[in-house]
Protein backbone atom coordinates (compact mmCIF):
# COMPACT_ATOMS: atom_id res chain seq x y z
CA UNK A 1 0.00 0.00 0.00
CA UNK A 2 1.43 3.36 -1.02
CA UNK A 3 1.53 5.90 1.79
CA UNK A 4 -0.25 9.14 2.39
CA UNK A 5 2.48 11.73 2.07
CA UNK A 6 2.19 15.01 3.95
CA UNK A 7 4.45 17.91 3.01
CA UNK A 8 4.99 20.36 5.84
CA UNK A 9 5.38 20.17 9.62
CA UNK A 10 3.48 23.23 10.74
CA UNK A 11 0.15 23.33 12.53
CA UNK A 12 -1.63 22.13 9.37
CA UNK A 13 0.55 19.09 8.67
CA UNK A 14 0.78 17.91 12.26
CA UNK A 15 -2.87 18.48 13.11
CA UNK A 16 -3.82 16.46 10.05
CA UNK A 17 -1.56 13.57 11.07
CA UNK A 18 -2.86 13.61 14.64
CA UNK A 19 -6.50 13.65 13.51
CA UNK A 20 -5.89 10.95 10.93
CA UNK A 21 -4.26 8.67 13.51
CA UNK A 22 -7.34 9.06 15.75
CA UNK A 23 -9.36 7.52 12.91
CA UNK A 24 -6.89 5.03 11.48
CA UNK A 25 -3.81 3.44 13.05
CA UNK A 26 -2.61 1.53 10.02
CA UNK A 27 -2.41 3.79 6.96
CA UNK A 28 1.28 4.36 6.27
CA UNK A 29 2.15 8.06 6.52
CA UNK A 30 5.32 9.81 5.43
CA UNK A 31 5.85 13.41 6.50
CA UNK A 32 8.38 15.40 4.52
CA UNK A 33 9.54 18.76 5.84
CA UNK A 34 12.29 21.10 4.83
CA UNK A 35 13.02 22.16 8.41
CA UNK A 36 13.76 20.07 11.50
CA UNK A 37 10.11 19.15 12.02
CA UNK A 38 10.19 20.16 15.68
CA UNK A 39 6.71 21.33 16.62
CA UNK A 40 6.25 24.85 17.91
CA UNK A 41 3.27 27.14 18.02
CA UNK A 42 3.68 29.71 15.27
CA UNK A 43 1.29 32.25 16.84
CA UNK A 44 3.65 32.58 19.82
CA UNK A 45 6.48 33.91 17.62
CA UNK A 46 4.93 37.38 17.79
CA UNK A 47 4.49 37.46 21.56
CA UNK A 48 7.37 35.39 22.93
CA UNK A 49 10.05 38.04 23.18
CA UNK A 50 8.75 39.99 26.15
CA UNK A 51 8.48 36.67 28.00
CA UNK A 52 12.22 36.28 27.30
CA UNK A 53 11.65 32.99 25.54
CA UNK A 54 14.53 31.51 23.63
CA UNK A 55 13.77 29.76 20.37
CA UNK A 56 14.54 26.32 21.82
CA UNK A 57 12.02 26.80 24.62
CA UNK A 58 9.23 27.41 22.07
CA UNK A 59 9.52 23.84 20.80
CA UNK A 60 6.58 21.94 22.30
CA UNK A 61 7.49 18.50 20.95
CA UNK A 62 10.62 17.25 19.18
CA UNK A 63 10.01 15.87 15.70
CA UNK A 64 11.22 12.34 16.49
CA UNK A 65 8.84 12.14 19.47
CA UNK A 66 5.83 13.10 17.34
CA UNK A 67 6.89 10.60 14.68
CA UNK A 68 7.06 7.89 17.34
CA UNK A 69 3.74 8.81 18.99
CA UNK A 70 1.84 9.14 15.71
CA UNK A 71 3.63 6.30 13.90
CA UNK A 72 4.81 7.98 10.75
CA UNK A 73 8.06 8.14 8.81
CA UNK A 74 9.70 11.53 9.16
CA UNK A 75 11.90 12.96 6.44
CA UNK A 76 13.27 16.14 8.02
CA UNK A 77 15.47 18.76 6.36
CA UNK A 78 14.30 17.40 3.01
CA UNK A 79 13.47 19.65 0.06
CA UNK A 80 10.81 18.51 -2.41
CA UNK A 81 11.77 19.38 -5.98
CA UNK A 82 8.76 18.28 -7.99
CA UNK A 83 5.47 16.38 -8.03
CA UNK A 84 5.11 13.83 -10.85
CA UNK A 85 1.35 13.41 -10.91
CA UNK A 86 1.12 10.66 -13.54
CA UNK A 87 3.45 8.41 -11.56
CA UNK A 88 2.12 9.68 -8.19
CA UNK A 89 5.67 10.29 -7.16
CA UNK A 90 7.67 13.05 -5.50
CA UNK A 91 11.15 14.01 -6.50
CA UNK A 92 12.91 14.92 -3.23
CA UNK A 93 16.42 15.50 -1.90
CA UNK A 94 16.04 12.05 -0.28
CA UNK A 95 15.10 10.36 -3.57
CA UNK A 96 11.79 9.43 -5.17
CA UNK A 97 8.77 8.86 -2.91
CA UNK A 98 5.55 7.31 -4.18
CA UNK A 99 2.20 8.41 -2.78
CA UNK A 100 -1.37 7.21 -2.77
CA UNK A 101 -2.61 10.60 -1.60
CA UNK A 102 -0.55 13.76 -1.25
CA UNK A 103 -1.28 16.59 1.17
CA UNK A 104 0.36 19.97 0.61
CA UNK A 105 0.64 21.78 3.94
CA UNK A 106 3.59 23.91 2.95
CA UNK A 107 2.54 27.27 4.36
CA UNK A 108 3.17 30.78 3.12
CA UNK A 109 6.05 33.17 2.62
CA UNK A 110 6.17 36.64 4.12
CA UNK A 111 5.39 39.27 1.51
CA UNK A 112 8.38 41.52 0.88
CA UNK A 113 7.53 44.92 -0.51
CA UNK A 114 10.07 46.26 -2.99
CA UNK A 115 12.41 48.75 -1.32
CA UNK A 116 15.23 50.94 -2.50
CA UNK A 117 18.34 51.76 -0.52
CA UNK A 118 21.64 50.09 0.28
CA UNK A 119 20.26 48.14 3.26
CA UNK A 120 16.96 46.93 1.75
CA UNK A 121 18.28 43.37 2.05
CA UNK A 122 18.72 43.69 5.82
CA UNK A 123 14.99 43.94 6.52
CA UNK A 124 13.90 41.05 8.73
CA UNK A 125 10.69 39.08 8.74
CA UNK A 126 9.63 36.38 11.17
CA UNK A 127 7.83 33.42 9.66
CA UNK A 128 9.37 30.46 11.43
CA UNK A 129 11.45 29.46 14.41
CA UNK A 130 14.81 30.10 12.75
CA UNK A 131 13.68 33.63 11.79
CA UNK A 132 12.72 34.14 15.44
CA UNK A 133 16.18 32.99 16.55
CA UNK A 134 17.73 35.48 14.15
CA UNK A 135 15.47 38.30 15.37
CA UNK A 136 16.38 37.56 18.99
CA UNK A 137 20.07 37.74 18.14
CA UNK A 138 19.64 41.07 16.37
CA UNK A 139 17.48 42.49 19.18
CA UNK A 140 20.31 41.79 21.60
CA UNK A 141 22.25 44.69 20.07
CA UNK A 142 19.29 47.00 19.42
CA UNK A 143 17.26 49.65 21.19
CA UNK A 144 14.89 50.83 18.46
CA UNK A 145 12.78 48.85 15.99
CA UNK A 146 10.86 50.01 12.93
CA UNK A 147 7.99 47.72 11.95
CA UNK A 148 6.67 47.87 8.40
CA UNK A 149 3.00 46.87 8.58
CA UNK A 150 0.40 47.73 11.23
CA UNK A 151 -1.78 44.67 10.76
CA UNK A 152 -2.35 41.84 13.20
CA UNK A 153 1.24 40.54 13.25
CA UNK A 154 2.79 44.03 13.11
CA UNK A 155 0.71 45.16 16.10
CA UNK A 156 1.47 41.98 18.07
CA UNK A 157 5.19 42.52 17.52
CA UNK A 158 4.85 46.22 18.38
CA UNK A 159 3.18 45.36 21.68
CA UNK A 160 5.64 42.58 22.48
CA UNK A 161 8.78 44.57 21.69
CA UNK A 162 7.54 47.75 23.38
CA UNK A 163 6.79 45.69 26.47
CA UNK A 164 10.36 44.38 26.35
CA UNK A 165 11.62 47.97 26.43
CA UNK A 166 12.29 48.74 22.76
CA UNK A 167 11.36 52.02 21.15
CA UNK A 168 9.03 50.89 18.35
CA UNK A 169 7.82 52.76 15.27
CA UNK A 170 5.01 51.24 13.16
CA UNK A 171 4.64 52.31 9.52
CA UNK A 172 1.52 51.37 7.53
CA UNK A 173 -0.02 52.77 4.34
CA UNK A 174 -3.53 52.16 5.74
CA UNK A 175 -5.51 54.58 7.89
CA UNK A 176 -5.46 52.77 11.28
CA UNK A 177 -4.22 49.57 12.99
CA UNK A 178 -5.37 46.13 11.74
CA UNK A 179 -7.50 47.73 9.03
CA UNK A 180 -7.78 44.39 7.20
CA UNK A 181 -9.84 42.85 10.00
CA UNK A 182 -11.22 45.62 12.20
CA UNK A 183 -13.69 48.45 11.61
CA UNK A 184 -12.10 51.86 12.10
CA UNK A 185 -13.52 52.66 15.54
CA UNK A 186 -12.25 49.32 16.88
CA UNK A 187 -8.82 49.57 15.25
CA UNK A 188 -8.30 53.07 16.64
CA UNK A 189 -8.73 51.72 20.19
CA UNK A 190 -5.23 50.28 19.88
CA UNK A 191 -3.57 53.65 19.19
CA UNK A 192 -3.42 55.10 22.71
CA UNK A 193 -2.60 51.91 24.68
CA UNK A 194 0.39 51.15 22.45
CA UNK A 195 1.42 54.81 22.35
CA UNK A 196 1.52 54.69 26.14
CA UNK A 197 4.02 51.84 25.83
CA UNK A 198 6.17 54.09 23.64
CA UNK A 199 5.02 53.02 20.15
CA UNK A 200 5.04 55.75 17.46
CA UNK A 201 2.54 55.31 14.64
CA UNK A 202 2.97 56.44 11.02
CA UNK A 203 -0.20 55.79 9.03
CA UNK A 204 -0.97 56.64 5.43
CA UNK A 205 2.63 56.21 4.38
CA UNK A 206 5.01 53.42 3.44
CA UNK A 207 8.74 52.85 3.59
CA UNK A 208 10.43 53.41 0.24
CA UNK A 209 14.11 53.24 1.12
CA UNK A 210 16.18 51.58 3.81
CA UNK A 211 19.75 52.84 4.06
CA UNK A 212 22.52 51.96 6.47
CA UNK A 213 23.23 54.74 8.92
CA UNK A 214 25.85 54.24 11.62
CA UNK A 215 25.14 50.92 13.33
CA UNK A 216 21.47 51.11 12.32
CA UNK A 217 19.21 52.23 9.50
CA UNK A 218 17.36 55.22 8.14
CA UNK A 219 13.99 54.56 6.52
CA UNK A 220 12.68 57.09 4.04
CA UNK A 221 8.90 57.05 3.81
CA UNK A 222 6.67 57.95 0.88
CA UNK A 223 5.71 61.23 2.62
CA UNK A 224 9.46 62.07 2.60
CA UNK A 225 9.75 61.83 6.39
CA UNK A 226 12.47 59.62 7.87
CA UNK A 227 12.58 57.11 10.71
CA UNK A 228 15.77 55.83 12.37
CA UNK A 229 15.95 52.34 13.81
CA UNK A 230 18.49 49.71 14.79
CA UNK A 231 16.32 46.94 13.29
CA UNK A 232 13.73 46.96 10.51
CA UNK A 233 11.06 44.27 10.71
CA UNK A 234 8.62 43.62 7.88
CA UNK A 235 5.15 42.27 8.75
CA UNK A 236 3.03 43.11 5.74
CA UNK A 237 1.28 39.81 5.18
CA UNK A 238 1.67 36.32 3.78
CA UNK A 239 1.71 34.89 0.28
CA UNK A 240 0.71 31.21 -0.04
CA UNK A 241 3.46 28.96 -1.36
CA UNK A 242 2.08 27.84 -4.71
CA UNK A 243 5.13 27.26 -6.89
CA UNK A 244 5.43 23.49 -6.35
CA UNK A 245 1.72 23.02 -7.15
CA UNK A 246 1.88 25.40 -10.09
CA UNK A 247 4.88 23.59 -11.59
CA UNK A 248 2.92 20.35 -11.32
CA UNK A 249 0.06 21.89 -13.31
CA UNK A 250 -2.43 22.13 -10.44
CA UNK A 251 -4.94 24.96 -10.45
CA UNK A 252 -3.62 27.86 -8.39
CA UNK A 253 -4.96 31.33 -7.73
CA UNK A 254 -3.76 33.30 -4.73
CA UNK A 255 -3.32 29.92 -3.02
CA UNK A 256 -3.50 26.31 -4.16
CA UNK A 257 -7.14 26.04 -5.24
CA UNK A 258 -9.11 23.39 -3.34
CA UNK A 259 -12.79 22.67 -2.78
CA UNK A 260 -14.64 22.09 0.49
CA UNK A 261 -13.05 18.63 0.65
CA UNK A 262 -9.61 20.29 0.47
CA UNK A 263 -9.15 18.50 -2.87
CA UNK A 264 -7.11 20.22 -5.58
CA UNK A 265 -7.66 19.94 -9.32
CA UNK A 266 -5.94 16.51 -9.03
CA UNK A 267 -8.14 14.13 -7.02
CA UNK A 268 -5.11 12.52 -5.34
CA UNK A 269 -3.70 15.83 -4.10
CA UNK A 270 -5.06 17.96 -1.25
CA UNK A 271 -3.96 21.27 0.25
CA UNK A 272 -4.38 22.58 3.75
CA UNK A 273 -3.41 25.57 5.85
CA UNK A 274 -1.73 28.81 4.79
CA UNK A 275 -0.92 27.50 1.28
CA UNK A 276 -4.53 26.60 0.45
CA UNK A 277 -7.31 28.66 -1.04
CA UNK A 278 -10.55 26.97 -0.02
CA UNK A 279 -13.36 27.89 -2.40
CA UNK A 280 -11.63 31.19 -3.13
CA UNK A 281 -10.71 32.06 0.45
CA UNK A 282 -7.32 31.99 2.16
CA UNK A 283 -7.71 31.67 5.94
CA UNK A 284 -4.27 31.76 7.56
CA UNK A 285 -5.48 31.43 11.16
CA UNK A 286 -5.41 28.68 13.76
CA UNK A 287 -9.09 27.75 13.91
CA UNK A 288 -9.74 27.33 10.17
CA UNK A 289 -6.65 25.11 9.98
CA UNK A 290 -7.93 22.90 12.82
CA UNK A 291 -11.35 22.51 11.21
CA UNK A 292 -9.95 21.85 7.75
CA UNK A 293 -7.45 19.31 9.12
CA UNK A 294 -10.23 17.42 10.87
CA UNK A 295 -12.38 17.26 7.74
CA UNK A 296 -9.45 16.17 5.58
CA UNK A 297 -8.47 13.47 8.09
CA UNK A 298 -11.96 11.98 7.70
CA UNK A 299 -11.75 12.06 3.92
CA UNK A 300 -8.31 10.42 3.95
CA UNK A 301 -9.62 7.76 6.35
CA UNK A 302 -12.28 6.88 3.82
CA UNK A 303 -15.42 8.82 4.73
CA UNK A 304 -16.09 11.76 2.42
CA UNK A 305 -16.19 14.85 4.59
CA UNK A 306 -16.63 18.47 3.67
CA UNK A 307 -15.16 21.18 5.82
CA UNK A 308 -17.82 23.30 7.48
CA UNK A 309 -16.49 26.39 9.17
CA UNK A 310 -18.33 27.58 12.25
CA UNK A 311 -17.84 31.17 13.42
CA UNK A 312 -14.12 31.46 14.04
CA UNK A 313 -13.06 34.52 16.00
CA UNK A 314 -9.48 35.70 15.63
CA UNK A 315 -7.62 36.68 18.80
CA UNK A 316 -5.11 39.52 18.52
CA UNK A 317 -2.40 39.10 21.15
CA UNK A 318 -1.94 42.73 22.17
CA UNK A 319 -2.01 42.53 25.99
CA UNK A 320 -1.86 46.34 26.26
CA UNK A 321 -5.35 46.28 24.73
CA UNK A 322 -6.63 42.77 23.92
CA UNK A 323 -8.76 42.26 20.82
CA UNK A 324 -11.02 39.51 19.50
CA UNK A 325 -12.67 39.84 16.11
CA UNK A 326 -15.04 37.78 14.03
CA UNK A 327 -14.16 39.33 10.69
CA UNK A 328 -16.60 39.77 7.84
CA UNK A 329 -15.66 39.56 4.17
CA UNK A 330 -14.63 42.90 2.68
CA UNK A 331 -17.69 42.95 0.39
CA UNK A 332 -20.24 41.75 2.99
CA UNK A 333 -23.56 43.63 2.93
CA UNK A 334 -24.37 45.35 6.20
CA UNK A 335 -23.03 47.79 8.75
CA UNK A 336 -20.82 47.94 11.81
CA UNK A 337 -22.58 49.34 14.88
CA UNK A 338 -21.14 50.41 18.21
CA UNK A 339 -22.86 48.36 20.96
CA UNK A 340 -20.91 49.57 23.99
CA UNK A 341 -17.98 51.83 24.70
CA UNK A 342 -15.88 51.94 27.89
CA UNK A 343 -12.27 50.83 28.32
CA UNK A 344 -12.43 49.58 24.76
CA UNK A 345 -15.32 48.99 22.40
CA UNK A 346 -17.91 46.33 21.54
CA UNK A 347 -19.04 46.45 17.91
CA UNK A 348 -21.28 44.16 15.91
CA UNK A 349 -21.64 43.78 12.15
CA UNK A 350 -25.29 43.48 11.13
CA UNK A 351 -26.52 42.14 7.80
CA UNK A 352 -29.51 43.66 5.95
CA UNK A 353 -31.83 41.32 7.94
CA UNK A 354 -30.39 42.96 11.07
CA UNK A 355 -28.73 39.72 12.20
CA UNK A 356 -25.31 39.99 13.80
CA UNK A 357 -22.78 38.14 11.61
CA UNK A 358 -19.49 39.57 12.87
CA UNK A 359 -18.04 41.43 15.82
CA UNK A 360 -15.04 43.34 17.08
CA UNK A 361 -14.28 43.38 20.80
CA UNK A 362 -11.45 45.39 22.28
CA UNK A 363 -10.10 46.12 25.76
CA UNK A 364 -12.50 45.17 28.54
CA UNK A 365 -14.90 43.60 26.00
CA UNK A 366 -12.37 41.18 24.46
CA UNK A 367 -13.23 38.52 27.02
CA UNK A 368 -16.84 38.37 25.71
CA UNK A 369 -15.61 36.40 22.68
CA UNK A 370 -17.53 33.17 23.42
CA UNK A 371 -20.86 34.83 24.26
CA UNK A 372 -20.66 37.06 21.19
CA UNK A 373 -19.82 34.09 18.96
CA UNK A 374 -22.88 32.26 20.30
CA UNK A 375 -25.05 35.31 19.54
CA UNK A 376 -24.04 35.46 15.88
CA UNK A 377 -26.46 34.16 13.25
CA UNK A 378 -25.45 30.90 11.58
CA UNK B 1 1.16 16.72 38.79
CA UNK B 2 -1.33 16.43 35.96
CA UNK B 3 -2.26 19.51 33.92
CA UNK B 4 -4.03 20.07 30.64
CA UNK B 5 -2.09 21.57 27.76
CA UNK B 6 -3.34 23.13 24.54
CA UNK B 7 -1.87 21.08 21.70
CA UNK B 8 -1.73 24.16 19.50
CA UNK B 9 -0.04 26.81 21.60
CA UNK B 10 1.14 25.06 24.73
CA UNK B 11 -1.15 27.01 27.10
CA UNK B 12 -1.48 25.11 30.37
CA UNK B 13 -4.56 24.74 32.57
CA UNK B 14 -3.87 23.84 36.15
CA UNK B 15 -6.90 22.81 38.23
CA UNK B 16 -5.46 24.13 41.49
CA UNK B 17 -4.91 27.58 40.02
CA UNK B 18 -8.01 27.79 37.83
CA UNK B 19 -8.20 30.81 35.56
CA UNK B 20 -9.63 33.67 37.58
CA UNK B 21 -9.16 36.09 34.65
CA UNK B 22 -11.56 33.93 32.61
CA UNK B 23 -14.01 33.49 35.47
CA UNK B 24 -12.82 29.97 36.36
CA UNK B 25 -12.26 29.68 40.12
CA UNK B 26 -9.16 28.00 41.57
CA UNK B 27 -9.87 24.32 42.18
CA UNK B 28 -12.22 23.91 39.19
CA UNK B 29 -11.85 20.40 37.79
CA UNK B 30 -11.07 20.11 34.10
CA UNK B 31 -14.22 18.05 33.66
CA UNK B 32 -16.30 20.94 35.03
CA UNK B 33 -15.11 23.45 32.46
CA UNK B 34 -17.82 23.92 29.81
CA UNK B 35 -17.30 22.08 26.52
CA UNK B 36 -17.58 25.36 24.58
CA UNK B 37 -14.73 26.92 26.54
CA UNK B 38 -11.80 27.90 24.30
CA UNK B 39 -8.08 28.33 24.87
CA UNK B 40 -7.58 31.92 26.10
CA UNK B 41 -4.34 32.23 24.13
CA UNK B 42 -5.16 30.77 20.74
CA UNK B 43 -8.90 30.12 20.73
CA UNK B 44 -8.95 26.38 19.99
CA UNK B 45 -11.58 24.17 21.62
CA UNK B 46 -11.39 22.39 24.97
CA UNK B 47 -11.19 19.11 23.04
CA UNK B 48 -7.82 20.22 21.66
CA UNK B 49 -6.26 20.05 25.11
CA UNK B 50 -4.38 16.96 26.22
CA UNK B 51 -3.51 15.83 29.70
CA UNK B 52 0.19 15.95 30.42
CA UNK B 53 2.19 15.20 33.53
CA UNK B 54 4.77 17.75 34.56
Amino acid sequence: MKPIVVLGSGLAGYTLVRELRKLNHDIPIILVTRDSGDYYSKPTLSNAFAQKKEAASLVLTAAKDIAEQQKFTLLANTEVHAIHREARQLDTAAGAIGYEKLVLAIGADPIRIPLQGDAAGDVLSVNDLSDYTHLRDELGKAKTVAIMGGGLIGCEFANDLALAGYKVTVIDPGPYPIAGLLPEQAGRQLLAPLKNLGVSWHFGTAAQRVDASGAGYTLTLSDQSTVSADIVLSAVGLRPRIQLAKNAGLTVNRGIAVDEQLQSSDHAIFALGDCAEINGQTLPYVLPIMHAARALAKTLAGEDAKVVFPHMPVVVKTPAHPIAVLPVPRDAAGNWKVLAEGQGIRMGFFNPQNEMVGFALTGEYAKERSEMTARCAA
Amino acid sequence: MKVWQCVVCGFIYNEAEGLPSEGIAPGTAWADIPADWACPDCGVAKSDFEMVEI
